[in-house]
């Protein structure tokens, strides 16, 4: 009986291990996680706040139930120290996990600012659902929060404290909030509708150093000299791959873990799933990927070798004060955006040197366009 | 009957089928479906739903 190990709890995990259940009953499935296992919503993590939700609420299902449901066995507070590729066997904290095929799915990390000061170690990230726990009881008496990370997830969280009521200000170096990903007249709609909202901003700056102050106030010092308070400081400025456990194990790695489109690693009987991969140069920390891709795995693992196809995958951010809807574009594509302000919203096409529409951006009321563009790039 | 998809994650909730392994019944309106369900695959709230088929 073939026996499936998979290193991570996170969406990725689960959803592999709740797929490959349904192809095989008699598959052994072992989970090993650092975490307690539990099945929570990550998507939900930033904007659970002006919900109401705690995060026992964010919390669908405990481990046992989790193991229960899916017939799995599931180690938890459990570290993975090593991988012996030739024996296939993990070494955890607790001895040593025999497999037949693992799958990495150890997820992303925040990348941390850099930052000085005395409060350094006090400066919150929130990217599990145990960051959450001490985000959330923290934020209960802070009314003024700093935000360093004008990205996704920052504008996401932005929206969220605004509306549960706080002042927060969002620190970074870039033009208009999503820089990376919006064009010009789109990153000043989201701007003006976050702004509308209640959030501050302080663009075009850094922060440098985080202090405790006399009052007990986090005072933090831009990169223009200004000292700005804030009860609570959190940050936000980007993700990148675990790839630690498959470093020490001599697997091939990039930005992320390297796959190929089977999701197999550089090594036999290893694969990766998840925010933890680098594909075709690409890494991707969204949910539609990791579901493609726990159901071509799922399937390879079960004896139909399956590659990912990847559909046009749009992500929805989730600033309700302003409807965002974005398909990147892909790869190195040399195009450039066209950008239409509609009443209510603005419309950007990321168009290649044929014309043809490579990507998109759709802010406010254009996000009604989402269904006609992904025809025409389909 | 209509057809309701998680804009996070793609799953479809099929209001002819409803979700009859989490009690709820086949033939349930997106509007019964109580208001603290959460999508069965990634666990995203009710307002992550947008229509997508509209079935006589």
């Amino acid at each position: 009986m073939s026996r499936l190990l998979i290193v991570g709890s996170g969406l990725a995990g689960y959803t592999l291990a709740r797929e490959a259940r349904k192809l095989d009953e008699a598959m052994t499935i072992v989970m090993v996680t650092a975490d307690d296992g539990r099945f929570y919503s990550k998507p939900m993590l930033s904007n659970a706040l002006a919900k109401g939700l705690d995060p026992d609420r964010l919390a669908t299902a405990s481990a046992a139930k989790m193991a229960d449901d899916h017939g799995l066995r599931i180690e938890t507070h459990t570290r993975v120290l090593g991988v012996d590729i030739q024996a296939r066997t993990v070494t955890t904290e607790d001895g040593e996990l025999s497999y037949d095929h693992l799958v990495l799915a150890t997820g992303a990390i925040p990348v941390t600012p850099p930052l000085r000061g005395n409060a350094v170690a006090q400066v919150l990230t929130v990217n599990n659902l145990a960051d959450y726990a001490r985000f959330h009881e923290r934020v209960e008496t802070a009314q003024r929060v700093a935000l360093i990370g004008p990205g996704l997830i920052g504008c996401e969280f932005a929206n969220d404290l605004a509306v549960s009521g706080r002042a927060v200000t969002v620190i970074g170096p870039d033009s208009h909030p999503l820089g990376r990903l919006l064009p010009p007249a789109a990153g000043r709609f989201l701007r003006e509708r976050l702004t509308e909202a209640g959030v501050s901003w302080r663009l075009g700056l850094t922060a440098g150093e985080v202090n405790r102050g006399k009052e007990g106030a986090f005072e933090i010092t831009l990169s223009d000299g200004e000292v700005l308070e804030a009860d609570l400081v959190l940050s936000a400025i980007g993700l990148r791959p675990d790839t630690d456990l498959a470093r020490e194990a001599g697997l091939a790695c990039g930005r992320g873990i390297i796959v190929d489109a089977m999701l197999q690693t550089s090594a036999p009987h290893v694969h990766a799933l998840g925010d933890c991969i680098e594909m075709d140069g690409q890494v991707l920390p969204f949910v539609m990927p990791i579901m493609h891709g726990a159901r071509a795995l799922a399937r390879t693992l079960t004896g139909e070798p399956s590659a990912v196809r990847y559909p046009p995958m749009p992500v929805v951010v989730k600033t309700p004060a302003c409807p965002l809807v974005l398909l990147p574009p892909l790869g190195p594509v040399t195009g450039r955006w066209e950008e239409e302000s509609m009443d209510g919203g603005v419309r950007a096409r990321y168009v290649g040197a044929d014309g043809a529409l490579l990507g998109f951006v759709l802010v406010g009321s254009a996000v009604a366009d989402k269904a006609v563009m992904l025809k025409d790039i389909g | 009957m209509k057809k309701w998809e998680c804009v996070v994650c793609g799953f479809i909730y099929d209001e002819e089928a409803g979700l009859p392994e989490e009690g709820i019944a086949p033939g349930t309106r997106w509007e019964d479906v109580p208001d603290d369900w959460l999508c069965p695959e990634c666990g995203v709230s009710k307002d992550s739903f947008v229509m997508v088929e509209k079935v006589a």
